[in-house]
């Protein structure tokens, strides 16, 4: 077997087809990686070797039995907010320590009838609210090419373990950034699929109206051969839609002649970190070089989608977050003396500091006398982003930004300044807000080591786009 | 707008008790932060509808058919504190 490290989904299944190795020692294999590697990294939350073995062995007896399916025997490590029964859910809160899942997750089940392995739960921001797994009530995780820095958030766990060459490949949810910003600051590639691409029943919601599951992967054919599995209509999601699903597989030998690659003179300007734009501006070079056509162009709200993302995420969350209110299931405090108290203490006591902070900012922009100037006017912002974007389209096939602002910051860095976190969100947001998908992938390294990734956007449902522009992308990098 | 946050009420409002550090601490950030999203005042918004998600589709509906639920005992598996059958909560007897 190849060294685990680097080994691909494509290459596992590869690998398990040809008989080179058994499920069983593949997971071995990851297991004693995990065991050596990840007290350094802190990417896993749970990692249940004997439980990952049987379901390994039990793949092996299916094949051996003659059969053969899409994921059979490839194990997949899982961020800590999805449900796979009878595996601990605890979005990395003490909210729910201790609880266990009831149910598959939509995505959890198709993956299992796949036949994939479920290996592990990753670490994540509280709630997946944060951009840099700080906000984990259970512990740090730390970047595997520098660890005095984040891994990015809030999938930070799941970008961690993938390319610090503990997981195959993992699943991650994106709100605002919450995939491509990790896969960025990490290294491997992230796909936040179209609204309404992928079923979220049975993941944790935070913000109804932006959350998408996906894959985060050491490769794009990787990522393509995920979200094959992961994406389609599914009954108990209301929001999925009821069309086709492609083979994403089957558009990444393409190459990048006559691509119209757009650039939104917005996510240009000054202000990001020189060694970001001048690897984002050589992968331009790069692309032009191999024959895409290089279209500027502007989308003029930019600007408002921080402060639109912001007011609709938190609202969105401070409902989502009503449901903990120590009565079912998660915290509940001892002796309270009032109802009031066993709510206001339950949640004062599960929930960490940037959880409450956003249930409150959520709270306050709904609330009498400001949902109008808040909620009602971000909703009508929201409408001009993605306007900006059906407008782009019209012009280009895809968009190509940075992913973030700057590489990995330090630990301990921005945790004191929510604002100045949030706002290194700001080539994310806007593409979530106007549903539309985007896959980060890595197109160089700092100076210093840290991986630099770009973000390719394209329409809703055009994920054949940025697959097809994403793998001719990466062959051109590696040249 | 630009006004201060009463941040006690939105607090309870929300059902969460906060300490008086954390009030403190929350009050110049979520100011900090809502002076931030004031830029959105900056824009021109009368005659835009909302978007109220990322996707426009036509409302879902399914059939009303009886489908199997989640187990009892299970469920009760992940409660704070249950009976043979039941959730249990904490004796409330509250004055009307």
């Amino acid at each position: 077997m190849e060294d685990i490290g680097n080994l691909t989904l494509a290459a596992a299944l590869k690998g398990l087809r040809a008989r080179e190795f058994s499920a069983v020692e593949l997971v071995r294999e990851l297991a004693g990686a995990v065991t050596r590697r990840d007290d350094a990294l802190g990417a896993y939350l749970f990692f249940d070797t004997d439980a990952i073995v049987q379901q390994a062995a039990a793949s092996d007896q299916a094949r051996a039995a003659g059969i053969d399916k899409p994921l059979l025997g490839v194990p997949l490590a899982v961020k800590d907010i999805i449900n796979v029964m009878g595996e601990p859910c605890s979005c990395a809160s003490k909210q729910l320590a201790g609880y266990t899942a009831l149910y598959d997750a939509t995505v959890a089940g198709k993956l299992r009838a796949a036949g994939a392995v479920f290996a592990g739960r990753t670490n994540m921001d509280e709630f997946a609210m944060g951009s840099s797994t700080e906000n984990s009530a259970v512990k740090l995780t730390r970047n595997p090419h520098d660890s005095e820095r984040v891994p990015g958030g809030s999938s930070g766990g799941s970008a961690a373990a993938v390319a610090g060459g503990i997981a195959v490949a993992a699943l991650g949810t994106d709100t605002g950034g919450s995939i491509r910003q990790p896969a960025s600051f990490c290294g491997c590639v992230g796909v936040k699929p179209s609204y309404g691409r992928v079923s979220r029943y049975g993941v944790t919601a935070f913000a109804s109206s932006l959350d998408q599951v996906g894959p985060l992967t050491k490769t794009v054919e990787d990522a393509a051969l995920l979200l094959r599995e992961l994406a389609g209509f599914d009954r108990h999601d209301g929001t999925t839609l009821q069309c086709d699903v492609p083979d994403y597989t089957a558009f990444l030998n393409e190459d990048l002649k006559g691509l119209r690659i757009g650039l939104p003179q917005e996510y240009f300007i000054d202000g990001s970190d020189p060694e970001v734009m001048s690897q984002i501006k050589q992968a331009i070079e790069r692309c032009a070089a191999a024959g895409a056509e290089i279209v500027e162009l502007s989308l003029p709200h930019t600007e408002y989608a921080i402060a639109v993302y912001y007011i609709l995420a938190t609202a969105e969350a401070s409902a989502n977050l009503a449901r903990f209110d120590g009565v079912r299931y998660g915290h509940r405090t001892a002796n309270p003396e009032t109802v009031f108290d066993l709510y206001a203490q339950s949640r004062a006591e599960g929930f960490g500091t940037e959880v409450k902070r956003r249930i409150i900012l959520g709270t306050y922009v709904l609330s009498s006398g400001y949902y109008d100037a808040y909620y009602g006017r971000a909703l009508k912002a929201r409408t001009l982003i993605r306007n900006d974007f059906a407008k782009a389209f019209e012009s280009c096939d895809v968009l190509l930004t940075p992913v973030a602002p700057t590489p990995a910051y330090r630990i301990g860095e921005r945790t004191q300044d929510p604002l100045k976190m949030y706002l290194g969100d700001v080539f994310t947001v806007p593409a979530s807000l106007a549903g539309i998908c985007g896959i980060a992938l890595p197109c160089g390294k700092t100076e210093s080591g840290l991986p630099v990734g770009l973000q390719v956007l394209g329409p809703a449902f055009g994920e054949e786009r940025i697959f097809k522009a994403a793998a001719a992308m990466e062959r051109v990098f590696k040249v | 707008m630009s006004q201060t946050i009463d941040v006690a009420y939105v607090a309870e409002l929300a059902r969460i008790a906060l300490s008086e550090e954390e009030r403190a601490a929350f009050q110049s950030q979520l100011e900090t932060i809502v002076h931030y999203v004031d830029k959105i005042n900056g824009l021109e918004l009368d005659d835009i509808e909302p978007t109220m998600h990322g996707q426009v589709s036509a409302n879902f509906f399914r059939e009303d058919v009886p489908c199997d639920s989640l187990d009892r005992d299970a469920v009760l598996s992940n409660a704070p504190a249950r009976t043979e059958s039941e959730f249990k909560l904490p004796k409330i007897v509250e004055d009307a």
